[in-house]
């Protein structure tokens, strides 16, 4: 049963027939069976809502609970591992923390930043155009919401198979998603990841991540204060799409034999969220408003339960006043409409005249739905009667709670156990197979449908291993950002796998030139009900904790994406991990494509024989087993300030972090960035040089070897000399030759083979499209 | 010189034109869809974006706007006006600059630096290049497709009015490889690439675009 039917059911219950289920009628008629189960309520849950209330819920309360306390909204299983994350050090870049909508970091001259990285991925597979344009629409409104304008945008997505018929359907809508709703929004889109596995293939993930900047006095908080001051919502109607979507999608494994999910899924309108954006902007500015929430997941209920549960007093809303895209609406549906491009916020009377005024000039509706009380509960009447009458922090703040039971996957000693091959029959042919293959080929049918260029101060973009962007145009303040996750190395090990994702994406802000400043975590894994999902989690949470301990950055919020299986199978543990770093100067960004010829190329770090979970043996053996690199945060930190002096000294031209496809891939794309070949001399064994992962290693080009050597050696971070750049080939002697228009084939031939080719006959017009006049 | 850059709901690239128009050495001129109000601009540009979310058609309910009236009638009077990407179709449907913007052939929206040839180096704001020169400007747009009867593309190419041309791969099916036209008078151009997006080294694939806008200035300190 959908969420939809149970509750029309609901409404239509026997004895209750065309009759609104009110606070009055719930105490009048206690004992009224109702549909908690069908709306993911467990029966310990309902009975503590009974508890609470000293009642039943009325509908529209089961409703307001339901979605509240669902694991989408309120953590349930994650929340008593996620506290590791506050436990760790005070940092003082942190303004705000984990808890509110997004975190916010100091970047210097008065400017903060805050980002944070959340899922879509159900939306995303039952409607992936729509599922995907939500999510970007959510997440940059969760930025909004702490008083910043959304400067920027990345995605990081997964998919089944690359060839697989399912894949084929999903991955053209998300991708159109992303960036239809993105560019809409005059975002720019400055990076991601795509990456293909069968573990993904009933359950994409789409994990969006919105950045924004403001100074540090324009910071919003989302909280009902002052007796008196009104609840004003504005931005869309409420409509009837994404009911329940929190609990119905966001929290439930998806059953194949299942009745199709489709009215779940939002309905986004860019158009809308750019209007909003420009309202909220200017009213942030005036100071209008005393608190702000954006209306995500669970619409009004999670936006005024969350704005009253934090104030200090309580609050009442009279739902008629709420515009409708459709008047048949049930009350309990308007509280659990997920319609897009809505805020609430609380605004002073005598500001109110003020504040629609401005959302006037926008075309933006705006409506006051009620006022801030001086009890301590939220109530909501409709058609005269009352229909919730809650304390607002049982619902926001006090949702139950799980210590769920946790084993160490049964098979993962086997898995570990098995270690990958470690030899190649042929360097040239697996060469070409790794970065031919779909997680290794170029993107550039994805990201040419992203912006990367609106608002001009994109700095670095896509295929960078970071994206940067400049902040401030007369200091060239600027910030960098990289999302990684590495799933193979989770699925071996989860505490070492977080590590390692962590330590990519410090790696890939550091190589950019910025210095590492803040994270955030979408952590997406199966369900939480089976103990070895999570223990997996758990094992993550603990690896990026103690890795963020090590090297002295705070979390700052994030995501938790649970049920990503489908039936009984779990994707591979996925911890997407976002740094974020801070450049005092973006003209001093390197970049990671090689430019010039006769350069010096520099090998820094230690590379080991280390195969487990890697692109090799995934692509040319179809080996997943062994142990996932070794983890070593001491050096990436050392190589860390070893990038970050190298670029702010300008003694190198190019850098490229070392990651999946190892050697070969880094290679392969400094070279066809912009066309320059190489002659290198690579030595040990050839297999391990070229393919291995060893993490904590970045390749560089410079004019002056002998300065990056010696900043490097100062440091303790090893040098190896490569060779020299030049050429339209790259040449490894006595191994291979490369000639670059044969592995820009190959590179780039993979994703619109598979996707289909967007290009179209130059000067054709379709028969019947010519105006004519 | 104060050139005007209107922000209709859903502009945008406004604050990208702003700075290109500053960086060229003019004073950006913030212009407002809803008002009738020029503010005495020596030049407006008509920013990217998706005005009114591209609904109905593209630029369609922006033409319509009430600013929109009074650029058309300065434009007949010879006030120098640029639209980009967007603000080239709500050029053309405002009637000022012929043919239309549609589906790109690819159906994708395509974002890439793209090469063009600047074939009129006489108009208000192609001035500063020389005729024949290539340039690198970003391109990125969903529906920037020009079509025209071929009627009308012949008028088009024998009066000149083909300002710039795709070169090195059209990006979006446009006839005849067509990027950007001209006005009779060579005081409106359109086209769909975005020149306010290569006018920094930092920033931009190139810095050919500022060429469009230093144009403007001394086309009017020459008509000063």
């Amino acid at each position: 049963m959908s969420a939809t039917e149970g509750l029309s059911e609901l409404d239509t219950a026997p004895g209750r027939t065309n009759r609104l289920d009110t606070v009055a009628l719930a105490t009048e008629q206690p004992d009224d069976a109702q549909p908690y189960a069908e709306l993911g309520l467990k029966d310990d849950e309902y009975a503590r809502i009974r508890e609470i209330l000293g009642r039943r819920p009325t509908t529209a309360e089961l409703a307001m609970y339901s979605v509240m306390w669902s694991e989408h909204c309120s953590y349930k299983s994650s929340k008593v591992h996620l506290r590791r994350f506050g436990d760790l050090p005070k940092s003082d870049a942190l303004l705000v923390g984990m808890g509110e909508n997004a975190g916010v970091v100091d970047v210097g001259e008065g400017y903060a930043v805050t980002f944070k990285v959340e899922s879509h991925n159900h939306p995303s597979y039952v409607e992936p155009y729509q599922g995907a344009a939500t999510g970007v629409g959510g997440i940059v409104r969760d930025i909004l919401t702490m008083g910043a304008r959304p400067i920027a945008v990345m995605d990081s997505l997964r998919f089944g198979r690359a060839d697989a018929p399912d894949t084929a359907r999903v991955l053209p809508g998300v991708v159109a998603g992303v960036g239809g709703y993105g560019n809409c929004l005059g975002l720019p889109n400055i990076g991601g990841e795509l990456l293909f596995d069968d573990c993904y293939a009933g359950n994409p993930l789409v994990n969006a991540l919105c950045v924004g900047v403001l100074r540090h006095e324009e910071l919003q908080l989302a909280k009902a204060e002052g007796v008196g001051n009104k609840v004003v919502l504005f931005g869309a109607r409420t409509g009837g799409d994404g009911i329940g979507g929190v609990s119905v999608l966001a929290s439930e494994t998806f059953d194949a034999e299942g009745p199709a999910k489709r009215p779940a899924v939002q309905v986004g309108d860019p158009f809308t969220e750019k209007l909003l954006i420009e309202a909220c902007l200017e009213i942030f500015a005036a100071g209008l408003v005393t608190g702000i929430q954006d209306l995500g997941g669970a619409g009004i209920s999670c936006a005024t339960s969350e704005l009253a549960a934090a104030g200090s007093g309580g609050m009442a809303i009279d739902l008629d006043a709420v515009p409708l895209r459709d008047s048949t609406l049930t009350p309990a549906e308007i509280l659990m409409s997920e319609s897009q491009e809505r805020m609430c916020a609380i605004v002073e009377p005598d500001k109110v005249e003020a504040f629609l005024a401005v959302c006037a000039k926008w075309d933006v509706l705006a409506t006051v739905i009620g006022e801030v009380t001086d009890g301590d509960r939220l109530t909501i009447d409709w058609h005269g009667e009352r229909i919730i009458d809650v304390p607002p922090r049982t619902v926001a703040l006090e949702g139950p709670r799980y210590e769920r039971p946790m084993s160490r996957p049964a098979d993962l000693d086997a898995l570990q156990a098995d270690t990958p091959p470690s030899s190649s029959a042929d360097l040239r042919a697996d060469w070409l197979a790794v970065v031919s293959s779909p997680d290794g080929a170029d993107k550039s049918w994805v990201t040419e449908q992203y912006d990367r260029y609106v608002r001009g101060n994109t700095v670095l973009a896509q295929p960078e291993d970071a994206g940067v962007l400049r902040i401030d145009e007369s200091s060239n303040l600027g910030i960098a950002l990289s999302l990684d996750g590495n799933a193979r190395y989770a699925r071996l090990d989860p505490y070492t796998g977080a590590q390692l994702n962590l330590a990519e994406a410090y790696r890939n802000v550091a190589v950019s030139g910025a210095k590492p400043l803040a994270v955030t975590n979408c952590l997406n894994f199966g369900s939480p009900e089976n103990p070895e999902v999570m223990w997996q989690f758990a094992e993550a949470v603990r690896g990026l904790a103690d890795g963020c301990r090590e090297l002295g950055l705070p979390v700052t919020g994030g995501n938790v994406s649970l049920y990503n299986q489908t039936g009984d199978v779990a994707i591979n543990p996925t911890p997407v991990i976002g740094v974020l770093g801070v450049h005092a100067d973006v003209t001093r960004r390197v970049p990671t494509g090689w430019r010039a010829d006769g350069e010096s190329v520099l090998l820094l770090g230690e590379t080991r024989p280390e195969f487990g979970g890697s692109a090799w043996a995934a692509v040319v053996h179809g080996h997943l087993g062994g142990l996932p690199p070794r983890l070593d945060l001491a050096a990436e930190r050392s190589l860390g300030e070893v990038l970050t002096s190298l670029a702010a000294d300008g003694l190198v031209s190019s850098a490229h972090d070392l990651a999946d496809g190892g050697l070969a891939q880094a290679l392969t794309e400094s070279a066809l960035r912009y066309g320059t070949g190489a002659r290198l001399n690579v030595t040990g064994d050839p297999t391990a040089a070229l393919f291995g992962e060893s993490v904590a290693r970045v390749v560089v080009t410079t004019a002056d070897p002998a300065a990056v050597r010696a900043v490097a050696e100062a440091a303790g971070v090893p040098v190896t000399e490569l060779g020299t750049t030049g050429g339209d080939a790259l040449v490894l002697d006595g191994l291979l030759e490369l000639p670059l228009a044969e592995l820009r084939a190959a590179w780039t031939a993979t994703l619109p083979a598979l996707f289909g080719s967007p290009e179209v006959a130059v000067g054709t017009v379709p028969a019947g499209t010519v105006p004519t006049s | 010189m104060r050139i005007g850059v209107i922000t209709f709901p859903g502009s945008l690239d406004d604050v990208d034109a702003a700075r290109a128009v500053r960086l060229a050495g003019g004073e950006p001129v913030a212009l407002w869809h809803a008002d009738h109000d020029l503010k005495d601009v020596d030049a407006v540009v008509l920013p990217g974006g998706f005005s009114y979310g591209d609904y109905l058609r593209a630029g369609a309910i922006a033409a319509r706007s009430p600013l929109m009236a009074d650029v058309v009638a300065a434009a007949r009077g010879g006030l120098p006006v640029l639209g980009i990407c967007n603000g080239f179709q709500v050029l053309c449907e405002a009637g000022l600059l012929p043919g239309a913007l549609t589906r790109n052939g690819h159906l994708h929206f395509r974002n890439r630096d793209q090469g063009l040839l600047v074939e009129r180096a006489d108009t208000a704001w192609t001035s500063s290049f020389e005729q024949g020169q290539r340039i690198v400007v970003p391109v990125k747009n969903g529906e920037g497709r020009y079509v025209a009867a071929p009627a009308e593309l012949d008028r088009l190419e024998g009066e000149g009015r083909v300002v710039v041309r795709y070169v090195d791969g059209n990006p979006n099916g446009s006839s005849r490889d067509i990027a950007g036209v001209t006005s009779a008078d060579g005081r409106v151009v359109g086209l769909m690439p975005h020149p306010e997006h290569a006018v920094e080294e930092l920033t931009g694939p190139s810095v050919d675009g500022l060429g469009f806008f230093t144009s403007v200035l001394s086309a009017l300190v020459v008509a000063a």
